[in-house]
């Protein structure tokens, strides 16, 4: 693309750059700045994690480690990425930088608790990462009871309070996010010419005001426990065990869709401008994303379907469960209908978006699999579950990050990456990833547990399958920080729309003005109101 | 590279078919998605000057019409799970039953003859077999692929799984439920028999007692026939505490005016935390024994007062 462009001279990147101007910023476009820097540290290290697990299970007895240290790595690695990784990740850094922008606002409607966020973020993640290293955990990212009560020597309470900690910044996220949606839309822009990305970021942020307050309320009850000895859920001391998981579940269900819904938004954006068209069925996305929601918050009880709850529970649970999952097969095939007549084309972004359509629907029908109960008592707490999640929150969620990341970084950034580098990084992600987790599925058939340092030695071949996908993953996963790296100085200016898409983030320069907008845009026509060519060609 | 697992049971051929019902439709949805992607990323391609016609303006009909189809395959494969899920789980009431103690990082299995094993079940083919499970210490989980079964075993309570054995052979025996650093190891073996051959087994390593044998010796050396009357006979009557006779399976009133079940779980808590549910018209006057009596023994106690059942209340 070779576009003279006016390289704007001010941007939010070079207006200030003192060390205090980007600590103390209230710049929502700094701060998703700096939760990039915080999630990629957290990424790399539950990603060492999980790949001295894989080396470990090359052989049958364990490769490397013991099986004191393979549990400490799987606990590290699920803790890691799943509170201070997905759960944060594409809100509090896409989110972050491009929400007010898709809003046509200058900013989030409370920038200084913007910032807190981040500090109550790292405070967290730094407090709970120092006691993993420091004390080591094994429990598993679960806690389940009375093992991590009574059972463990690792700093169960200190993990918890660096998560409890980290908490707080979700909901502050939450709760800035769902203000600056309602009171903050440009003039004209009703609740229906919203992007869809505001929709799913809108759903994802009930989810965070509504479900993290019971995971505090859980830790602070495990920590009780822990420390004072009330019986809550020891059952020598009057308690349940089940009741922990009751608890734990009911945040950490609808916490699967906080890593998810963020990346149906990204696809709604994606998937419309390469394809030069509107979105397919917009009402039916953007209400999709609401009731996941909702329904998310009544499906708990299907993570405990041997654990020893009744059966009209989990008959219960089992039909909630297959519920949840219409409105994901109606978002995909809403999807499917966006491409149909499009003119599409095939840039990094896409191929990333297209990774996300095939590894979600995998993830998804997977999840049907253990939905089902007589399927789910065979198949859970064995890899096959293992498969399922990574094919939602790795294939899925991490796609639909790398699909966004490449899709605004002109935005961010006012650089183009370099394109061939970015597409063949999506194939080999997609293969990589497909390799890795593809073998898990069988594994998990044919019995082999989750959490096993060891394994009988049947299961070898797969297992070391999985291991050379992983490889291939790490590569894939590592080239779009060097690339991107080298855009940051050497890559070619961006204009401000480089995508020819709809939507006011590409209205202003890239990158943008601190203040984001000169003057408050009015929005005047629906989203996604991409011409027809055919019209234009027509008119002529 | 195996990548079938034998069916050894009665289930696991039904299991086995629920997953292929599964795997149909799947392979289905995945033909059409990726079918889909596949056929417009070609013919919908930018640089494709392909006419594309004007686009339908109303969506409505095609959104109820796939989610109404979602719905219907959806609710099938609910039904069709949560039929199997209760089978899987109604033991039938003549089933052998088994009993297993969880600990870190062993399982324990006691036999109704006094047999015992570590990390190892012998079961006999054709028959259902009832495990009644309990844990020592963590959560634990007794899971037999090979069998498509498993449950969790927790610590304080008598959970139970069963199955029908069909094929005689050695399978897998799995912890599946983390419950700490050897959680791995924590592994065994299910040896299902010929019923003649389980018979043989039984005698070569016949215990020294049949579990309620062993009960009723604890039953003695715990002191607890000081207080209950238990048998025909034995124990001290039914003045300072309730019979132990007919007790077993029958409805207890209790002070609080509140009716419970006498089950294997109410024993249980009544031996460790008597004071919880004191029996109408007796006083707390029995110690706890939270502590000093082992899951084996309870197991053994449990087995003796439930032979009790057959006494009638005296």
């Amino acid at each position: 693309m070779s576009v003279t462009v006016d390289t704007p001279r001010v941007s939010y990147l070079t207006e200030e750059n003192t060390i205090g101007s980007w600590l103390l910023t209230t710049d929502h476009k700094r701060i998703a700045l700096l939760y990039f820097a915080s999630i990629t540290g957290f990424f790399f290290l539950g990603g060492i994690a999980a790949a001295l697990m894989r080396i470990n299970l090359l052989t049958p007895t364990g490769a490397i480690v013991s099986h004191e240290m393979y549990n400490r790595l799987f606990t590290m690695h699920g803790v890691v990425m799943v509170w201070f990784f997905l759960v944060p990740a594409i809100p509090v850094t896409l989110g972050n930088f491009i929400v007010p922008l898709m809003l046509g606002a200058r900013d989030l409607a409370f920038p200084k608790l913007n910032l807190v966020s981040w500090y109550l973020f790292m405070t967290g993640g730094l407090f709970a990462t120092y006691s993993l290293f420091a004390g080591g955990l094994d429990t598993g990212w679960t806690f389940y009871t009375p093992l991590s009560t009574d059972y463990t020597k690792g700093h169960v309470v200190a993990v918890a309070i660096g998560i409890f900690i980290s908490g707080f910044s979700s909901i502050a996220t939450g709760v800035n996010f769902i203000v600056s949606i309602h009171r903050l839309r440009a003039p004209g822009m009703g609740w229906y010419r919203m992007p869809l990305m505001l929709w799913s970021l809108y759903a994802t942020s009930v989810i965070y005001v509504l479900a993290t307050p019971v995971l505090a309320m859980t830790l602070i009850l495990l920590g009780f426990e822990t420390v004072f000895h009330v019986g809550i859920f020891d059952q020598r001391l009057g308690g349940d065990p089940l009741l922990f998981q009751h608890l734990f579940w009911f945040y950490s269900h609808p916490a699967v869709y906080i890593m998810i819904l963020p990346g149906f938004g990204v696809m709604s954006e994606v998937l419309t401008t390469f394809s030069q068209k509107g979105i397919f069925g917009y009402k039916f996305i953007a209400w999709s994303s609401v009731a996941i929601a909702v329904i998310s918050f009544f499906v708990w009880g299907h993570h405990m379907f041997v654990a020893g709850t009744s059966v009209y529970s989990a008959i219960t649970f089992s039909l909630l469960s297959f519920m949840v999952s219409v409105p994901s097969a109606i978002k995909v095939f809403n999807w499917l209908g966006t491409l149909h007549k499009g003119y599409i084309k095939f840039d990094a972004p896409m191929l990333y978006a297209l990774g996300f359509l095939g590894l979600f629907t995998i993830g998804g029908l997977t999840g049907l699999f253990v939905a089902a109960l007589g399927a789910d008592v065979h198949l859970t707490q064995t890899y096959f579950v293992v498969a399922h999640f990574h094919y939602i929150m790795v294939g899925g969620m991490v796609s639909a990050f790398f699909a966004g990341l490449h899709y605004w970084w002109p935005k961010i950034t006012g650089r183009l990456y370099p394109e061939m580098w970015a597409r063949a990084a999506a194939f080999l992600i997609f293969f990589g990833f497909n390799l890795t987790f593809f073998p898990q599925f069988i594994l998990g058939y044919l019995g082999m547990p989750r959490r096993y340092a060891a394994y009988p030695p049947e299961f070898q071949v797969l297992n070391v399958l999985s291991s050379a996908g992983s490889t291939i993953l790490a590569v894939a996963y590592l080239m779009p920080v060097f690339y991107l790296g080298y855009s940051l100085r050497h890559g070619a200016r961006s204009p401000s729309n480089p995508w020819h898409a709809t939507g006011l983030e590409w209205k202003t320069q890239s990158p943008p003005r601190t203040e984001n907008f000169p003057i408050i845009p009015i929005v005047t026509e629906p989203p996604y109101n991409y011409p027809r060519p055919e019209d234009r060609t027509r008119a002529a | 590279m195996t990548l079938t697992l034998t069916s050894a049971s009665v289930h696991s051929a039904e299991v086995d078919a629920l997953l292929a019902g599964l795997l149909l439709m799947s392979l289905a949805v995945l033909a059409l998605v990726f079918g889909l992607i596949w056929t417009y990323a070609i013919r919908y391609r930018a640089g494709n000057t392909e006419d594309r016609g004007a686009i339908g303006q109303k969506s409505w009909r095609i959104e109820i019409g796939w989610t109404v189809a979602t719905l219907v395959v959806f609710f099938a494969l609910f039904v069709w799970g949560a039929d199997l899920y209760v089978r899987l789980y109604t033991a039938p009431g003549n089933a052998l039953k088994i009993y297993v103690v969880g600990k870190q990082w062993m399982w324990k299995v006691e036999h109704e003859g006094g047999q015992r094993e570590i990390n190892a079940l012998h079961v006999p083919v054709g028959r259902p077999v009832q495990l009644i499970m309990t844990s020592e210490d963590v959560i634990h989980d007794f899971s037999i692929p090979a069998f498509r079964i498993k449950h969790d075993v927790l610590p304080g309570r008598y959970e139970q799984l069963w199955f029908n054995a069909q094929t005689p052979g050695s399978y897998h025996l799995f912890c599946t439920q983390f419950c700490g650093t050897d959680h791995a190891a924590m592994i065994g073996e299910v040896v299902a028999m010929q019923q003649a051959d389980y018979a043989r087994w039984l005698t070569q390593n016949g215990g020294s007692d049949t579990l309620v044998a062993a009960g009723r010796d604890l039953f003695t050396r715990y002191g607890c026939s000081g207080c209950h009357q238990a048998g025909p006979t034995g124990g001290g009557g039914t003045v300072r505490a309730p019979s132990l006779n007919g007790l077993y399976g029958s409805p207890v009133p209790l002070a609080d005016g509140t009716t419970v079940f006498a089950d294997d779980k109410y024993i249980r808590d009544s031996i460790l935390l008597p004071a919880d549910q004191i029996v109408a018209s007796y006083a707390p006057v029995m110690p706890s024994f939270s502590g000093q009596i082992g899951e084996d023994d309870l197991i053994k106690l449990i087995a003796f007062i439930k032979s009790l059942a057959a006494e009638g209340p005296s």
